[in-house]
């Protein structure tokens, strides 16, 4: 349950950025692969502005799919989970999507 | 603090054992500038829940793009360590595991061996308790607990603080004994040069399929226990090929710390770090 560590960062990010100023939505983008769980960051979310200028903001989160592409026979294709392997057969895989963990924008007052 | 799981950031402290100190270096939680700020009565992005959603009075908000990596401070803390580190020819090991794996008892034996062939120093992270310093500190090497409070991983900011008080000599081999979890420390750069997982055969041999990330993000998987495979139901080779489907250049070492079997091995790969 690290979401609650990831909360903190993202307002620490966001309050480095924005100030004083009150904060009424903030966006992530939060890859499918990035082993971080929305519904858990959402709660913990909660816990971490509260009682600062992003306390009662609210939070969206983009959830891209994880992409792969495979080095052996050039595919391109989704990645449901972490396993590596194309349909080719071969192991040979990159990720090249869905670990994204990145604040994308806020709102402010 | 989450009342889900119990990981929060209350205070975290860094105790030298072996000496009088037991310093308490509280963990930066600053919530920012509090409510000094006008709240809107609305929320401008409203789901249509809320009755008073349509109050034309409602403050203008514009945007502000960040696009930054919501760990960048923890990465860049972890880099900066990195470079400290290098800078003395240390080199660091990030070790993780479940609880009860054998990773104490992996480093009480190398330290007794002096398998590394150059002086250890570890970094213990337990949530409560110096017993894992305590028992480096008796098998002979400069040891410092974390205690994590209720979190769950160690981070960048305590490594850095854990290493301040460690004091490591130039050259040394550091280890980071992360806190006993397979989820939680797979996120967190510490500024080490490799990622170990240590798994036992008393787990079971689904555990790479089941905890994903912290396989993926292995340099090494050490397999230890070996000395029970007569007694349990664990298939060192299909544990092998489920780590390997999600990290196909893993390195795998199955080893008994007990009876001392593979630990050539893991010798070997520490002589060569």
């Amino acid at each position: 349950m690290h979401e609650l560590a990831i909360a903190e960062s993202v307002v620490a990010s966001v309050l480095e950025r924005t100030g004083e100023r009150h904060v009424t939505t903030v966006r992530l983008r939060v890859g499918r692969l990035s082993g971080v769980v929305p519904d858990a960051l959402s709660f913990c979310f909660e816990l971490a502005t509260t009682g600062t200028a992003l306390d009662g903001a609210d939070l969206q989160i983009e959830a891209p799919n994880g992409r792969a592409h495979c080095r052996q026979c050039g595919q391109d294709f989704t990645l449901d989970d972490l396993i590596l392997l194309c349909e080719c057969g071969s192991a040979d895989v990159e990720v090249v999507a869905g670990r994204e963990l990145q604040v994308t924008s806020v709102e402010v007052v | 603090m989450c009342t889900t799981c119990g990981c929060g950031a209350d205070e975290v402290r860094v105790t030298a054992v072996g000496t009088t100190d037991a310093a308490t270096q509280p963990r930066g939680h600053d919530h920012g500038p509090g409510h000094a700020h006008p709240h809107p009565d609305t929320h401008p992005d409203t789901h249509g829940e809320l009755p008073d959603s349509q109050d034309p009075t409602e403050p203008r908000t514009h945007t502000i793009d960040l696009e930054q990596r919501i760990l960048a401070k923890n990465d860049q803390l972890a880099e900066e360590t990195r470079h400290w580190l290098g800078d003395r020819g240390i080199t660091a090991v990030n070790l993780m595991s479940s609880p009860g794996s054998g990773k104490t008892s992996l480093l009480e034996r190398t330290i007794h061996d002096n398998g590394a062939g150059r002086p250890i120093s570890v970094v213990e992270g337990d949530q409560e308790t110096v017993f894992d310093a305590t028992r480096i500190r008796e098998a002979g090497a400069k040891a410092v607990q974390i205690n994590t409070g209720a979190g769950c991983h160690l981070d960048a900011t305590m490594v850095k603080s854990g290493l301040e008080k460690l004091d490591p000599g130039n050259g040394d081999l550091v280890f980071l004994e992360n806190v006993g979890n397979l989820v939680c420390p797979a996120m967190f750069d510490l500024g080490e040069a490799r990622k170990v997982v240590v798994i036992s055969v008393t787990e079971g041999d689904d555990k790479p399929l089941k905890y994903p990330h912290m396989f993926a993000a292995a340099d090494l998987v050490v397999v230890n226990k070996t000395d029970l495979l007569p007694y349990v139901d664990f298939d060192v080779d299909r544990c092998e090929k489920d780590a390997r489907s999600l990290n196909p250049d893993v390195t795998w070492m199955p080893l008994s710390v007990q009876r001392g079997d593979g630990l050539d091995a893991w010798y070997e790969w520490l002589r060569e770090l």
